[in-house]
């Protein structure tokens, strides 16, 4: 089960990743901001991406076969996975089947999701991400943080330092120099390594193009210099046309960094051909369902797998802003985690997500695909308490409390006198006193601020003596 | 024109001097005010913390008080929001409620809407010389869209010196059931709201949600700032009688 309240004192009271986080996030405009405002045609863009990926959702099998189709027709191969476990168990018997010792990875959520590294090193396999963030995570032993910045949460100095530490570089503040490190040593695996991993951003049915999108040509080099590419596709990841493709790389390049355009689109057709140059002589696309046709089956949630991974939610969501990405203790953080995580595992096995947000709607503000995500949180924290309570053999004190509260609100005689109660306790027992009764809600609220003083009248009696008097 | 006036439970039970403001700045402009003493809450505690159904018992009560009224002006974004917008979401599977609390919603309003797109109120007449700053709450502001108009308010205020914060449009981490089930969270977004409240100059905050500001008062407080909590309705209503 992962709890995020167990990991928030440790995020708070850092205080490298509290300056590291308000940085980037906070004190500077997100560049997202500019990039959007220039496209007169944002809210359109926006309403055609939702209605494009809500058709595709509703004909997900059929759009999934055409892509199959067409990867086959070029020559590639694909595999259709179950579960992250099936994905990893293909990626090791080939590996096997092939004496491939290195691996060369792109950026990719999913494999983060499928937990392959670790596969891979269990089986003696190196794999050595090669996107800068991923390769800083990597070197540091830490999983990322967020899902465009892996490493958002590390400071220049900090990666400064991991250099010097790990890989003997001389002491610097100059980040080209780390740069020209990390790119010298990584040119040598790109050479080395038979196998080249990476994610996927889109997957055209009509064309079976595979798209994805970088800015250090490392992807590209993933893609072509290794014998064997396998790309890894979450099922949701599928579009219908070449022509959409536009708008969805319009809306989540200028959604995750406020590029126009990233330095590299690569879009790829299957393995190399007899007359071309480059490119794997091998391709595999590892289509992974992994929870989500379960997600899919559910008319309400599955609007949530129209999510195209820009970022966008994190980079604007206060609680995010405030603790973190590490502290969600799971894969996906931020808004898209907290209405994630629940559904491809469980409410019980994430209980907290849904409920680490103020509800404040500023992930759905920014969504170019219109998810709205504060929505979604409420409908899982309305199935959380269901299935509890539908689990406990007796009823929790929690929903005892609310049926409770209910029965108080729908009388306005037992809410008047309740009400003039607590008033009447306050006035004996004092502010101080009221934070020391037994009842969670007045201690939690008063460790970090004053309860309000309570005036002696409600508004009602005022009301009432006014309309008597006059 | 006679308005029917839902206080919210909050305000009714531990801010009465809101209710009193609200009522006496729509009696000024000329508006018949009426208190149905059945009301209670709009259900937004239960419906946040995932009991929609003893939420939907609460929003029945709701438009049973206020089915039949003309116009229920709120002084709330949040409460506003739960009638307006999360009322018929609540009520998706049962048609007649859902369209009694579409239309009930379509007749409510929040203050600072109702005073500027029904009354056409540019001023109330309000004086107060002092430094104030605008925290805009999150459903008010998101949900709803209502920005410009309780601005336009406090700058018509007489004397008035309005200055905007940074980040006046982030959350200020109350939250309602947020505020206690990550306390630490909550409060730590709550500093760097004072933070910025702090930096405007402004003496007193202005918002038109008592979630917002009995939680940005309970952060003050504690850190003995001089700076005050206001609800938009307190400033609106600082005129002679």
């Amino acid at each position: 089960m992962i709890k995020i309240s167990a990991n928030v004192q440790s995020a708070l009271a850092d205080e490298t990743l509290q300056g590291n986080l308000r940085r980037a996030l906070v004190d500077t405009p997100h560049p997202r901001d500019e990039a959007v405002s220039e496209v007169p045609n944002w809210e359109e863009l926006r309403r055609y991406a939702r209605d494009v990926k809500a058709h595709t959702l509703s004909r997900l099998p059929e759009y999934l076969q055409s892509l199959e189709e067409k990867v086959l027709e070029q020559g590639g191969k694909v595999i259709w996975a179950e579960t992250g476990q099936e994905a990893v168990q293909f990626i090791l018997d080939l590996s096997h089947r092939r004496g491939v010792r290195e691996v060369v990875k792109g950026k990719s959520m999913l494999s983060e999701e499928i937990h392959l590294n670790r596969a891979l090193e269990r089986a003696q396999i190196k794999p050595v991400e090669t996107d800068l963030g991923e390769y800083v995570i990597q070197l540091a032993g830490e999983k990322p943080s967020h899902l465009v910045a892996p490493a958002l949460h590390k400071s220049r100095k900090e990666i400064a330092d991991l250099f010097v530490q790990k890989l003997g570089m001389a002491p610097t503040g100059d980040v080209l120099e780390i740069i020209a490190t990390a790119r010298k040593l990584l040119r040598h695996h790109f050479l080395t390594a038979r196998m080249g991993i990476t994610g996927v951003n889109f997957a055209v049915a009509e064309t079976g193009t595979i798209v994805i999108v970088e800015n250090e040509g490392n992807v590209g080099l993933s893609v072509s210099v290794p014998e064997i590419h396998i790309a890894l596709m979450g099922i949701e990841k599928v579009i219908p046309r070449s022509r959409d493709l536009a708008v969805f790389l319009k809306l989540l390049i200028r959604s995750a960094t406020g590029q126009k355009m990233t330095s590299y689109v690569n879009c790829l057709n299957g393995p190399r051909r007899s007359d071309e140059l480059d490119g794997p002589q091998e391709f595999y696309l590892i289509l992974i369902d992994n929870g989500r046709s379960k997600i899919l089956a559910d008319d309400y949630m599955r609007q949530s797998l129209s999510c195209i991974r820009c970022g966008a939610c994190l980079d604007v969501c206060p609680v995010y802003q405030t603790i973190g990405g590490h502290a969600y203790g799971s894969t996906y953080q931020g808004p898209l985690g907290a209405m994630l995580t629940p559904l491809l595992t469980s409410v019980g096995e994430a209980p907290e997500h849904a409920f680490a947000s103020s509800l404040c709607g500023a992930c759905h503000e920014v969504c170019p695909v219109g998810i709205p995500i504060p929505q979604i949180l409420l409908k899982l924290r309305e199935r959380f308490q269901s299935e509890r309570n539908q689990k406990a053999a007796s009823l929790s004190l929690e929903k005892l409390a609310m049926q409770g509260w209910a029965r108080v609100m729908c009388s306005p005689i037992l809410y008047a006198r309740l009400g003039r109660w607590a008033r009447m306790l306050h006035t004996v027992l004092g502010k101080s006193g009221m934070g020391r009764l037994p009842i969670p809600l007045f201690s939690r609220w008063m460790k970090h601020r004053d309860l309000p003083a309570l005036p002696p009248r409600s508004f009602r009696e005022l009301y009432s003596s006014s309309q008597e008097a006059s | 024109m006679k308005v029917s006036l839902f206080i919210t439970c909050l305000v009714d039970q531990f801010f009465p001097q809101i209710g009193i403001s609200t009522m006496k700045i729509l009696r000024k402009l000329g508006v018949e005010v009426e208190f149905d003493s059945r009301q209670t809450c709009c259900g937004q505690p239960a419906f946040n913390t995932g009991y929609a159904e003893e939420a939907r018992q609460v929003a029945r009560h709701f438009l049973e008080v206020y089915g039949d009224s003309d116009h229920i002006v709120v002084p709330s974004g949040s409460c506003s929001t739960m009638i307006k917008v999360f009322f018929p979401k609540l009520f998706a599977e049962d048609s007649s409620q859902r369209s009694l609390a579409e239309e009930v919603g379509q007749r409510t309003f929040e203050l600072s809407e109702f005073l500027s797109s029904v009354l056409e109120v540019e001023s109330t007449g309000a004086r107060f010389p002092e430094v104030v700053t605008y925290h805009d709450s999150c459903h008010l502001l998101r949900e709803l869209g209502i920005s410009s108009q309780p601005r336009q308010l406090i700058r018509a205020v007489e004397a008035i010196d309005f200055r905007e914060m940074d980040h006046c449009d982030r959350c200020c981490g109350f939250g309602g059931a947020f505020s206690v089930k990550f306390s630490d969270i909550s409060a730590a977004m709550g500093e760097d709201k004072v933070g910025w409240i702090q930096s405007s100059g402004a003496r007193y905050v202005i918002s038109s949600d008592v979630g917002c500001l009995m939680h940005i008062r309970g952060l003050l407080e504690r850190q003995q700032s001089p700076v005050q909590t206001m609800h938009l309705a307190e400033l609106l209503a600082k005129f002679e009688d």
